[in-house]
């Protein structure tokens, strides 16, 4: 199977600190890969460079044939699609502004918004602004967003820290529905999860790179 | 570009609608500061009005200076940059967005504080009207630039301090340009050349920005 | 510029500011109308237009190639940097200079004059690019958005200047050129006059190049430094 990601001895800095210490890694074509590893140990940086949203200092990368060190970031982040800790979009926005907004931008037919909500059981927080929501609403924002984008490669940043356990569920088949359909996925979690039959790869990560995987 | 710059712009606008930081915050202080500048004057008025267009400027200057701050704070948390970078938006748009949205503020903003000039300030109200497209224009590249000047300071710890080093000495040529501009229609003098200076901003400001914002972005 | 030319370039900008001086102040002429204090004629434009000029335009080269992807360095970031330190510097004392010959011939030590007005404002920008760079810590980001606000102040210098020009000048006319480019002064004073362009111009590369080796130095620590993090950081114990 063709690799989705590749990286060779990657070294991410920023601020004069080695957030990514040189890590080597390939990730398979339709995959789903959990990133396990303490606070600190480099979980985000590494999504975020495969991102494209922190820059590859040194070393070699390729994210869907994007070559990090010759490209500009913005075309990897066209193959991507992120789930991060903090709100999706604007805080002053409602649900549907944001998902519209975020629509418009990238030519997605809003016709979906309203779907996709009902799937995330957030239709009755259409109109709620997002700073009015619960970390876990939050949560499922990000995931309606991704829904609605369907990214070729799927970021997901402790996504089921807030979450209760039906959200949990939820989220697992979500995840593995987008893996059938053949996009990447990648996150970054301290619990062991169950994606059904999807056979899932676990990495853990240390001081900035990958010890086991 | 055309595409994102009216999203951008739509989105800002909205968002300022909802939060009212110009209504609550901006102009109640834009509003103190001119009736500072008349008590600083002293209880003589025949000064005041003639040092009124500088004084509207300055006012103008320092609420440009929170509006940037705003703008830019709008796009600063971390969720936000990172849910909003992997749409890919066209940094050329975002700019002209961005800055449409400033401009528009800014002009509501002038508004009022155009009204207070010839309240307070006692500034010829006529020739005031007249004055009005001048004062858009040097309004619009205020916000040209301070948008990129923003975008300087955007995501850093001191961005609050930094943005007026940054900004002022830019500012300064606008400010003499609007200042000239509006004392020529109140009280007579050349008009010509602070047009020109004014349009000559707004070209470079704009095109600068077109070019160089994606650069600033990026990092 | 060889081994050789580079160390001498300290001896020698030494040597000629010190002929400068000894020429301006024992050997010419004082000036029929302003007397002794057209001396600092061997100074001020000088000053001035290796602030202004020279130094702030090769800041401003520097940094226009930096954003270049095909020629973008990090030594033309440092050049750039070095540059604009440089550049301040003499600003500084292009401004000190101006009042010290303000006073007698203004009445004040400080006149909204149009060329003073716009080099303060430019020794503002100065400060703020030094600023800019003391609040980024990443490298690259420091390097970008230096390089653009140095661009910003290109593009604001000729709006700057007319503005302020048309607002208000006190100016003397050009001391140094006629109207059709032509000298003003001659002799002895116009050899000590184009001498100190000389010796401020050497003066500015010697300074320029000390800044540039000690940020070469300043960076290869850090790079040090860096290596060693990284290691320290790639051995940090994986969590049981």
């Amino acid at each position: 199977m063709r690799a989705s990601i590749h990286l060779l001895d990657a070294v991410v800095i920023s601020n004069g600190f080695p957030l990514i210490s040189g890590t080597t890694l390939s990730i398979e074509h339709g995959s789903i890969t959990v990133i396990n590893g303490a606070n600190g140990a480099g979980k985000t940086s590494l999504l975020q460079l495969i991102g494209g949203l922190l820059p590859l200092s040194n070393g070699e990368g390729t994210v869907a044939g994007v070559d990090l060190t010759r490209h500009d970031r913005r075309e990897v982040r066209r193959h991507v699609g992120w789930l991060g800790h903090e709100s999706s979009f604007y805080e002053d926005l409602t649900v549907a502004e944001n998902l519209t907004f975020a629509c418009a931008a990238l030519s997605i037919d809003p016709s979906q918004i309203p779907v996709v909500l009902e799937r995330v059981e957030l239709t009755h927080r259409t109109n709620t602004k997002s700073k009015e929501l619960s970390a876990g609403q939050r949560r499922r924002v990000g995931i309606a967003w991704l829904l609605l984008r369907r990214p070729e490669i799927w970021l997901l940043d402790e996504p089921y820290a807030s979450i209760d356990v039906q959200g949990r569920e939820f989220l697992e088949g979500i995840i593995g529905e987008a893996s059938q359909s053949g996009a990447t996925v990648l996150l970054s979690s301290h619990d062991d999860l169950d994606f059904g039959k999807r056979k899932v790869r676990t990495i853990t990560m240390a001081g900035g790179r990958v010890v086991s995987s | 570009m055309i595409h994102v710059a009216a999203l951008v712009a739509r989105k800002d606008l909205r968002i300022e609608l909802r939060s009212r930081v110009l209504a609550w915050q901006v102009l109640p202080f834009g509003v103190m500061a001119l009736l500072l500048c008349g008590l600083a004057l002293g209880p003589n008025p025949a000064g005041r009005s003639h040092a009124g267009p500088g004084l509207f400027y300055i006012v103008v200057t320092l609420m440009a200076l929170l509006m940037i701050n705003r703008s830019q704070a709008i796009e600063s948390s971390r969720g936000t940059k990172d849910s909003v970078a992997t749409l890919g938006l066209d940094p050329a748009g975002v700019f002209l967005g961005k800055a449409a949205a400033l401009t528009v503020e800014m002009w509501l903003a002038s508004a009022v504080l155009l009204t207070g000039t010839v309240l307070f300030l006692h500034v010829d109200q006529a020739r005031t009207l007249v004055a009005i497209p001048s004062i858009a224009a040097s309004v619009a590249a205020l916000s040209l630039a301070g948008t990129l000047y923003g975008a300087l300071t955007s995501s850093q710890n001191s961005s609050l301090t930094l943005l007026p080093v940054l900004a002022l000495p830019a500012f300064a040529p606008l400010l003499i340009a609007g200042e000239r501009a509006y004392s020529a229609v109140v009280y007579g003098g050349e008009l010509k050349v602070w047009w020109s200076l004014l349009v000559i901003s707004l070209i470079a400001y704009s095109s600068v920005g077109v070019l160089l914002y994606g650069v600033m972005e990026e990092s | 510029m060889n081994e050789l030319g580079r160390r001498a370039l300290g001896p020698l900008s030494l040597i000629l500011l010190v002929s400068t001086f000894w020429l301006g102040y024992f050997v010419t002429p004082p000036d029929q109308v302003q007397g002794d204090l057209a001396r600092l004629l061997y100074i001020h434009p000088a000053v001035a237009w290796v602030a202004l000029y020279v130094s702030f335009g090769t800041a401003a080269i520097a940094s226009a190639m930096y954003l270049w992807p095909r020629t973008r360095s990090e030594s033309l970031d440092r050049i750039a940097h070095s540059a604009m330190e440089v550049s301040v510097f003499f600003i500084a004392i292009t401004l000190i200079t101006g009042s010290i010959w303000g006073r007698p011939t203004w009445g004040v030590w400080w006149a909204w004059d149009a060329r003073l007005t716009s080099s303060a404002i430019f020794g503002v920008f100065g400060l703020g690019y030094l600023a800019l760079r003391r609040a980024n810590e990443d490298r690259e980001i420091r390097a970008r958005r230096s390089a653009v606000f140095c661009i910003l102040t290109a593009i604001n210098v000729p709006i700057i200047h007319f503005s302020v020009i048309w607002w208000k000048t006190l100016h003397q006319g050009a001391s140094v050129f006629t109207s059709n480019r032509t000298l003003k002064v001659h002799g002895s004073m116009a050899f000590t006059l184009l001498l100190s362009f000389v010796a401020f111009t050497l003066t500015f590369f010697w300074f320029l190049r000390t800044r540039y080796r000690i940020e070469v130095a300043k960076d290869r620590q850090g790079h040090q430094k860096l290596v060693a993090s990284i290691e320290q950081r790639r051995n940090e114990v994986p969590a049981t």
